[in-house]
């Protein structure tokens, strides 16, 4: 039974990350092609890639709006919930639930309806309009995230702080947002990834400065290539190191 | 840094519910007064009111002869101890204590020797770097006190304080509470259900029950002479006899109709106010007192209750002539 347990883990972690291994592994071929046979080491695509402008410009924009549209939808996700655990308005599991409705929406779709209103409204497409559509489809995730970790807790510290003569900005500053640090870093790193991943939003509301998954697509386009495998080994080299920095300074902290 | 707190006519209702009905109280400047009662009696609301959690449906608040009416809590010289403690949990105690007076603007230094100082009042000198979490349940609680006295406040608003606290640390706590207020001269408002920490503590009991105030008065006086059954029955145990126009089912032993109230240590061999002789049922022994239940002869249907010293050992079924030293006739 020990073995069998083992080797159906061995199986599914494979069946996991086979992919991304391949993917890695070719991006250090010493050859013309991401396929098999492997030619033997090189990390020369690594260099291409690194020397290549567009991509370098690519991956700074995808950096900014990674970390600019979470921060808004960290923010906006924050105040959302908790006014919807402190103040009891009318209807709020419903405003509850239309905050958090855009989760169920596939990206495609709210990428075309924003796509349609920018439209609409003489909005160009730039990188702007992919970071407003990050907030739209991370500010559900933070608000969700920081919905769940308000507790009764917080509520009577706030209190306290209010009791000792604190202004509402105050409270939210220095109690609030400080009790719930973990929950909020474990809400801004979940959606900088996301929004570093995403492609759909991004390919449709970009068109001259374009970010790293929509660039990387163009390079597709014009057939396989290591330098490819490199720029998604360097993509998910960031994925990685923002999961474990989550882990260690989030998860690893709140034990 | 005192004041004194008015309570006028205050009703406060929840829906169709009455959690305060038309209540007046007048506590002066530097006294300790207890609410006590059962909860859902009205008292944390009438506290959440002074201290501007809550306002009145209708009645006034007046602290230090100023209206209260639309201040805020903040605004107002209250600051309250919660039950549950709500101290900052990111904080070192000194951040914790000088947190109020971070918000009126004082200087971090000045923040800093104050706090040290509040703590030491609540002997937890040179602990200003700790945190939350490394206190016991009493040493938070004494953090919780320090913090909302730093800011001096007119009135101190303790909510259930000591609730969270096992039996030997809330009494022990209670003892130094009262020190303190002593100390620092600020009208206290204590908020409990216990009885027992209300008498040790208070310097005036107000006894609540059902949105209304039943007695108010010493300890002394609401657990001798209450004016009501209920607060007769909360404070301490009691035995009732219904006597309706001087007569009782033990004969007559005063004039007039009502609940004659005798609290069992008042019952002994010699009280004046006789009883007659009683059988007794069982006794258990309280190391303090022997607790007997007893059936006086001539109506053996009451089941009355007696503290004896705990010397005397009466066997079941010995008939003791018994007596009450002070009784109480209340309308039933």
């Amino acid at each position: 039974m020990r073995v069998v347990s083992w080797l159906y883990l061995t199986l599914a972690y494979a069946f996991i990350f086979l992919p991304v291994a391949v993917l890695v592994a070719f991006s250090f071929q010493d050859g013309r092609l991401p396929v098999p046979p492997f030619q033997g080491v090189s990390l020369r695509w690594y260099e291409k890639v690194l020397a290549d402008d567009d991509l370098m410009v690519a991956l700074g924009n995808s950096l900014l709006v990674a970390i600019g549209s979470s921060a808004v939808a960290l923010l906006l996700g924050f105040l959302a919930a908790h006014a919807l655990a402190r103040v009891r308005l009318p209807g709020s599991v419903l405003l509850r639930g239309v905050l958090i409705a855009p989760m169920t929406v596939s990206y495609l779709i709210i990428a075309l309806g924003l796509l349609s209103l920018f439209n609409a409204m003489g909005v160009k497409p730039s990188l702007w309009a992919t970071g407003i559509g990050h907030v739209v489809i991370n500010l559900p995730l933070c608000f969700a995230i920081c919905f769940a970790a308000m507790g009764d807790h917080q509520k009577s510290a706030e209190r306290a702080a209010r009791d000792l003569g604190a202004p509402e900005w105050k409270v939210l500053l220095l109690i609030s947002a400080p009790m719930l640090a973990a929950p909020l870093a474990a809400a801004f790193f979940l959606s900088v990834t996301f929004s570093w991943d995403e492609f759909i939003i991004a390919f449709l509301l970009t068109r001259f400065d374009v970010t790293l998954p929509v660039e990387i697509w163009s390079m597709l386009r014009s057939g396989l290539s290591p330098a490819t495998n490199a720029v998604g080994s360097l993509v998910f080299l960031v994925s990685v190191t923002l999961v474990i920095l989550l882990e260690i300074l989030v998860f690893r902290r709140t034990k | 840094m005192t004041a004194s707190v008015s309570v006028r006519a205050v009703t406060r209702r929840f829906g169709a519910a009455l959690a305060l009905n038309d209540v007046s109280l007048e506590i002066t400047a530097g006294e300790f007064v207890v609410l006590l009662g059962p909860s859902g009696c009205g008292k944390t609301t009438l506290l959440n009111i002074i201290g501007g959690f809550a306002e009145p449906t209708s009645g006034t608040v007046l602290i230090g002869g100023r209206d209260m009416a639309g201040v805020a809590p903040a605004a107002r010289p209250t600051t309250t101890v919660f039950q549950d403690y709500a101290l900052f949990p990111h904080m070192t105690l000194a951040e914790n204590v000088g947190f109020g007076l971070r918000m009126r603007g004082m200087a971090r230094a000045q923040r800093r020797d104050r706090a040290e100082a509040m703590l030491e009042l609540v002997g937890l000198s040179g602990k200003g770097d700790r945190r939350p979490h490394e206190l016991s349940g009493g040493q938070r609680q004494r953090v919780a006190l320090a913090r909302a006295l730093a800011v001096e406040p007119d009135v101190l608003l303790l909510d259930e304080p000591l609730g969270a606290l096992d039996l030997k640390l809330r009494r022990a706590m209670q003892d130094e509470l009262k020190a303190i207020q002593r100390r620092v001269g600020t009208t206290f408002v204590h908020v409990t259900h216990d009885q027992e920490e209300a008498m040790a503590i208070a310097d005036r009991i107000v006894v609540m029950n059902a949105g209304r105030i039943e007695d108010v008065g010493p300890p002394r006086a609401v657990y001798a002479s209450p004016r009501s059954l209920f607060t007769a029955g909360f404070m301490g145990e009691i035995n009732r006899i219904e006597v309706s126009a001087g007569q009782s089912p033990l004969g007559r032993l005063v004039p007039g109709d009502g609940v004659l109230c005798i609290r069992p240590e008042a019952i002994s061999p010699d009280g004046p106010l006789r009883l007659g002789p009683c059988r007794v049922e069982d006794a258990a022994f309280f190391g303090a007192y022997l607790r007997v239940h007893v059936r006086p002869l001539v109506a053996p249907d009451l089941r009355l209750v007696a503290h004896l010293p705990p010397g005397a050992a009466p066997e079941a079924g010995t008939v003791l002539d018994l007596g009450a030293a002070a009784h109480v006739l209340l309308k039933g």
